[in-house]
């Protein structure tokens, strides 16, 4: 699903975010990606949609080639991928249901097909009977499930979420965590930057550790590994 | 896919999305829908004034140059049958249309009649001379045909107003340049007041091009309700303008005869000029429109 070779990039400013990075995460798999503040998360999931530009190495997902792909590509790489934010990232003006219905509507889906998958991705996020609510009358948590149906809406493959628990209590990140797990056994792969101890010495799945650009960690069922 | 593929392939639903979208921002935003507005019709008066005054302007002068004649004056020793050869010669110079014989006596009449009487003491003696009008078949060579008359036989003089005819080409020149130079200036000044204003606008909008982009949005989808508001924008602001125009054009045309009593500017005819010029502006509204509307998102699509 992703191939990285030795993948650098470094801003404009001059600060290197990821200094030579091989990585091999098949489909199908759920991967913790830990390490401390500025380490290089962001980076690395930024550079898997694109949002971000390796300055150099070789990045394959699914089949495109994305150090190789024409601009007018990117869109259909990000069509394959939802993605999650710490901050949600739901505009405040729309309701739930027109939130995630805007993700199928810039992929020309036919309203009819709209109707039909949104109502299915609430029911499946727990938030059918929220669907006209505004994101300012839900919970961080209830949030969270909103930009996570949005992302799931147009079946990608791959699922990544940057600290999707960040804003979140325990209890919630919880709530949140099956969620991902129930995702993932459906079959979407799932990419996730965290910080919680807990949740990585919990549930068991490939943890990948970052320092300072530079991947030092690579363990099947591995734990969080550093003191919070 | 090529740009224009996409938009062959955009469905019909989507066309009625951009439109609703473009036109929901426009109302959403509407003191920066009546700013912009403001500034493409203060734009387009101008342009339209200045098209109006250039276009008539160039009427005019064409009209002079169609007017512009050489005189001929016939030496006083010449005889009558030089005379009449140095018109035969005349007729035969390549370019002329005609050449007309004005005796010295017709000629005095004129100017007599319009001058006045003074001229009426000379009836006795006559000073001036025989003359032929030669008029050149494309006014642009008279000076040309003129030169080449100076230098026949019994000749005395030609007269052209050279002076008039190099100026009026020279004026026609400069006033075509600098208007069309004036016309762009401000048509730039205000593609970039629009792009400005919807730029602000923009910010408040950039989550959402931002979330748009994250779940695959092409950068054109994101576009077309920008160049459906620039589109609005720029008709919009054009209604006033043609507005003025023929309502200003049509108050010129029923008074100018009564102003001008002898009629020597002839102003174009309302009718083609003014829709002509309605439909040129509503074009240009509505290119300032889409362009400063698709330029200020630009920015936001990159990534
Ligand atoms: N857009 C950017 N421009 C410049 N430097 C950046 C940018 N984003 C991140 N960085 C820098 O790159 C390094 C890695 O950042 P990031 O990938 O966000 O780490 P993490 O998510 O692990 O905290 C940091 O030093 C950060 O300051
Ligand atoms: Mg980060």
């Amino acid at each position: 699903m992703i191939e990285m070779k030795d993948v650098k990039k470094t801003y404009p400013n001059g600060v290197s975010a990821l200094n030579g990075v091989d990585i091999s995460i098949d489909a199908g798999e759920f991967v913790y990606l830990v390490g401390q503040s500025g380490a290089g998360k962001s980076t690395f999931i930024k550079l898997i949609f694109r949002e971000e530009i390796a300055s150099s190495g070789s990045i394959k997902v699914d089949n495109f080639d994305l150090l190789k792909m024409k601009w007018k590509e990117v869109p259909l790489l990000r069509r394959d991928i939802g993605v999650v934010y710490q901050d949600f990232k739901l505009l405040p003006k729309m309701t739930v249901y027109e939130n995630v219905a805007f993700a199928l509507e810039v992929v020309e889906e036919t309203p009819r097909n709209i109707r039909k998958r949104v109502m299915e991705v609430l029911d499946q996020v727990g938030l059918k009977n929220k669907a006209r609510f505004i994101p300012d009358e839900l919970s961080g948590g209830e949030q969270q499930r909103v930009s996570i149906a949005r992302a799931i809406a147009n079946y990608p493959k791959l699922l990544i979420a940057d600290e999707p628990t960040g804003n979140l209590d325990p209890d919630t990140s919880w709530e949140i965590m099956k969620l991902l797990e129930e995702i993932n056994a459906a079959g979407t792969t799932i990419i996730m930057a965290t910080h919680s101890k807990e949740i990585v010495n919990t549930i068991k799945r490939r943890v990948i550790a970052i320092e300072g650009g530079l991947i030092v960690r690579d363990q099947h069922r591995g734990d969080y590994g550093y003191e919070t | 896919m090529t740009n224009i593929e996409v938009i062959m392939a955009m469905k019909l639903r989507t066309v009625k999305r951009h439109f609703r979208e473009g036109l929901k921002n426009s109302w959403r935003n509407s003191w920066m829908t009546i700013a912009s507005v403001g500034a493409v019709t203060t734009t387009l008066i101008l342009v339209a004034t200045f098209l109006a005054l250039m276009m008539n302007l160039n009427h005019v002068a064409s009209n002079l140059e169609e007017d512009v004649e050489v005189k001929v004056l016939v030496d006083l020793t010449a005889t009558e049958e030089e005379t009449i050869e140095l018109g035969e010669n005349l007729a035969e110079i390549d370019n002329v249309e005609s050449v007309v014989f004005s005796s010295r006596d017709e000629e005095l009449q004129a100017l007599v009649s319009s001058m006045g009487d003074i001229w009426g003491a000379y009836e006795d003696d006559n000073p001036l001379n025989d003359a032929f009008i030669v008029r050149a078949t494309d006014p642009h060579d008279t000076i040309e045909i003129a030169e080449e008359i100076a230098d026949f036989n019994q000749v005395e003089r030609v007269n052209y107003g050279q002076d008039v005819v190099q100026n009026l080409f020279r004026f026609n020149q400069y006033a075509r340049n600098i208007g069309l130079v004036l016309i762009l200036a401000l048509v730039f000044t205000a593609i970039f007041l629009i792009s400005n204003t919807i730029k602000i606008t923009i910010m408040a909008r950039r989550k959402e091009i931002e979330i748009m982009k994250l779940v695959g949005a092409t950068n054109w989808f994101i576009r077309w309700p920008f160049f459906v508001e620039g589109l609005l924008l720029g008709v919009l602001g054009s209604i006033l303008p043609i507005a003025l125009l023929i309502s200003g054009y049509y108050f010129l045309d029923q008074n100018i005869e009564s102003v001008n009593q002898f009629s020597f500017i002839e102003i174009l005819p309302f009718n083609p000029f003014v829709w002509q010029l309605s439909f040129l502006v509503l074009a240009i509204g509505a290119c300032i429109g889409v362009w400063g509307s698709v330029m200020s998102v630009r920015k936001f699509l990159k990534v």
